[in-house]
């Protein structure tokens, strides 16, 4: 008996040390410490924002009193509904056409930039990112002056050169045009930095090789930059157009949605709705909406990177 | 280092007086012996009157002994509303909180029953506007009590001199200050008349048709005034009428004459209108005229604010309550009915008026003549009218008589305007009401 015990206790402590040591190998892997550093994070997110999600996943169940479960009724009920899919069309225009003018600035003006020499070059990209920097609810307020229908300062100049004035936020065409202007303002210094960044990482024997070659301007950017910027500019693109479709601010300070709904977009169509409605199922399921749009999205744009990793 | 000994006898004795001492004390009178209540109150546009209502909320919890906190809420971009909504998810919050218009109807089954606040003070001011009834009661019951803080009529606020000028009408003599009004031929025909030729002398009316409050006020009173309703009291929708029809031929006029920009207006455009010395009327609360007293004197000593124009179906003022609401699921529900009962009593809804400079209106019959409007100026009496004293109008918000659930969303998405803007530029009569239609059979989810 007393053999046992003595048997069981070594058997004990050679597991413990066997436990020990194993903890310790478990702890001192890298990809445990750098999943113990990043659980805040996680556990921030996940209060933040998968708690919201499926929470809203929840409410867009619910009938409009909020007191029994409908199922997808209220997807049904929205796929129905005219002003839906005008709010569809109306995100998709403002979004992509946003996002590719956001792009474009950024790129082009990423190389002049790019050009400026040293200590000049900090400047201007300083000044540059000031709309990226001021919140957009602040410098929307100051475009709303400048648009404004009584007073605007856009059309008290153009009078001097007699022409307008222009509704700038009366009319459809012009409504759309202010929103995407003033997104396009505020986003384009995103494209610019982070298009910056990847102008500088391209090796400059690059560009030798392809000038002993011959390659002109236009040739260097087509054969030389956009390659070596392509990952870059997929996830920028990817990543504006998650903000861009989800912009909330600039459409409800500049128009509300108006005039006849044709700036709405999800955020704030699904806040009218939602809040100014009393009918948060059906605003949950409007917001929720553009969750398969920026999927689709997503899965295109990351695999291309992804199979671009996988060549290089 | 001795250690003293606790005995039995000692430790029951201990025990039982620590007891006694932990029961007793909720009931011996301290400074705040009766709780604490938190209050989210409006935010005031006029400086000043969120004073008053502090002043009130102190003097009645210094007398009940109760520990207040308020909260002043501005209503700029809806921050009042998302206050209800993520109260009433959370089911946690302010003891009262103060709602607009639609809000009790909303949250009627989350809201404490307000008759035994409302029944005594009914007796001391009077009956209440029949608008009032229509968004605080359900079943008979208060939803909420009337807050006289914030609630307005966003009647007429004219120019003197260029009504006179224009339209040929001395709006002074039609709401005399004192006296009844002489306005029986203040008429929607004659409105448009005069909104035409002050339009021609360069001095439009400043009448929003956007998709916020004040464009869709003006726009429920004259729709109401052609007995125009896009859904009846029973729930029907009834958009497909002549009362429609006639409503939007009539605003289809007014809309050649308004602004061009008016469709993107919001509630501060109107303002900002009549204190640059654009236009000849805006429809709005005394707000514009007291920014327009700092501002603009010389634009504000020609402003007078009286009645609606009347159509076929009577004269209808816009007119937006606030609500004091108090969650079934607060913690203080005695004290904050209390509270209600001193904000509710005349003279504190005198000191409320007086500090607004008149803004605010109580919704009791018996308060509509308090000697505020009758002073205010310049000039002398130009809110006399404001209050409706003389009941020449009905009071009425967008979109009743329709069952509130449904009537709020007419209102919140302004079906109203819509409709007419669209019927102005250039759709057909037939697919204004077909849109309009579509809309309010959307409304009707339950």
């Amino acid at each position: 008996m007393a053999d046992v015990v003595v048997e069981r206790g070594r058997i004990a402590r050679a597991t413990g040390a066997r436990k020990g040591s194993s903890l310790r190998n478990v702890l001192g892997r890298k990809s445990t410490v750098a999943f113990l550093l990043t659980l805040p994070l996680i556990l921030l997110i996940g209060l933040l924002v998968l708690y919201p999600a499926f929470f809203s996943l929840y409410l867009a169940t619910l009938n409009k009193a909020m007191t029994k479960f409908v199922g997808l009724s209220n997807f049904t009920f929205l796929f129905k509904r005219e002003t839906f899919w005008m709010v569809v069309k109306q995100s998709c225009i403002f979004a992509i056409t946003a996002v590719i003018f956001k792009a474009l600035i950024g790129f082009i003006v990423a190389h002049f930039v790019h050009n400026i020499p040293g200590k000049k070059q900090r400047k201007w990209r300083g000044m540059l990112l000031v709309p990226w920097v001021i919140p957009p609810a602040m410098s929307t307020l100051a475009w709303l002056w400048l648009f404004d229908p009584s007073y605007s300062a856009f059309n008290y100049t153009l009078s001097f050169f007699g022409v307008g004035p222009i509704p700038w936020l009366g009319e459809t065409f012009w409504a759309r045009f202010s929103i995407i202007l003033v997104n396009v303002w505020y986003g384009a210094p995103f494209f610019l930095i982070m298009y910056l960044a990847a102008l500088k990482s391209v090796p400059d024997q690059l560009y030798e090789a392809a000038a002993i070659d011959g390659a002109n301007w236009w040739q260097k950017i087509w054969y030389v930059t956009l390659p070596m910027m392509r990952n870059i500019i997929a996830i920028t693109t990817l990543f504006s157009l998650i903000v861009t479709f989800a912009n909330f601010d600039i459409v409800r300070i500049l128009t509300s949605g108006g005039p006849l709904d044709t700036t709405h977009l999800f955020a704030t169509w699904a806040f009218q709705v939602g809040i100014q409605s009393s009918d948060i199922p059906l605003g949950a399921c409007v917001s929720l909406f553009m969750v398969p749009i920026l999927a689709v999205a997503a899965i295109f744009i990351l695999r291309d990177v992804t199979k671009r990793g996988n060549e290089a | 280092m001795s250690r003293k000994k606790l005995t039995r006898r000692q430790f029951v004795a201990t025990t039982a007086m620590s007891s006694a001492a932990l029961i007793t004390a909720p009931y011996v009178r301290g400074a705040y012996a009766a709780g604490k209540l938190s209050i989210g109150f409006w935010d005031h546009w006029v400086p000043g009157a969120n004073k008053a209502s502090t002043d009130l909320v102190n003097e009645w919890a210094a007398k009940e002994k109760v520990e207040v906190s308020i909260d002043y809420i501005t209503s700029n971009n809806k921050k009042i509303e998302l206050t209800s909504a993520a109260e009433a998810q959370a089911k946690s919050g302010h003891d009262i909180l103060a709602m607009p218009s639609w809000w009790p109807q909303a949250y009627a089954e989350l809201l404490e029953p307000m008759n035994d606040v409302m029944e005594p003070v009914l007796k001391q001011n009077g009956e209440a506007n029949g608008t009032v009834k229509y968004l605080g009661q359900s079943g008979g019951k208060w939803l909420a009590v009337p807050a006289t803080i914030g609630s307005q009529i966003k009647g007429p606020c004219s120019r003197i001199d260029l009504m006179k000028k224009y339209a040929n009408i001395d709006v002074q003599e039609m709401y005399p200050a004192g006296a009844r009004p002489k306005a029986d031929n203040w008429t929607m025909e004659t409105f448009l008349k005069a909104a035409e030729a002050c339009q021609k002398g360069g001095f439009p009316f400043g009448i929003g048709l956007g998709e916020t409050t004040d464009s869709v006020d003006t726009a429920g009173a004259i729709f109401q005034s052609f007995g125009a309703e896009l859904v009846n009291a029973k729930g029907d929708v009834t958009v497909k009428t002549d009362a429609v029809r006639q409503a939007l031929e009539f605003y289809k006029k007014l809309i050649a004459v308004l602004p061009p920009d008016a469709p993107s207006w919001d509630d501060a455009s109107n303002n900002k209108w009549l204190v640059s010395g654009r236009g000849a009327m805006i429809m709005n609360p005394p707000s514009a005229w007291a920014v327009a007293k700092r501002d603009a004197p010389q634009v504000a000593e020609q402003c007078w604010t009286h009645g609606f124009p009347a159509g076929p179906k009577g004269r209808f003022a816009p007119y937006l309550p606030y609500f004091w609401g108090v969650w079934s699921f607060g913690k203080n529900k005695q004290a904050a009915k209390s509270l209600l009962t001193h904000l509710s009593s005349p003279a504190a809804i005198e000191k409320i008026v007086e500090a607004s400079g008149g803004y605010d209106l109580p919704a009791y019959a018996n308060m509509t003549t308090l000697k505020t409007w009758a002073e205010e100026g310049p000039p002398k009496g130009t809110l006399y009218h404001y209050p409706n004293p003389y009941n020449h109008q009905t009071l009425s918000i967008a979109a009743s008589p329709a069952p509130p659930k449904i009537a709020q969303q007419i209102y919140a998405q302004a079906t109203l305007t819509k409709m007419a803007l669209r019927y102005a530029r250039g759709e057909t009569m037939e697919q204004a009401l077909a849109w309009a239609e579509g809309e309010c059979e959307g409304f009707m989810r339950s």
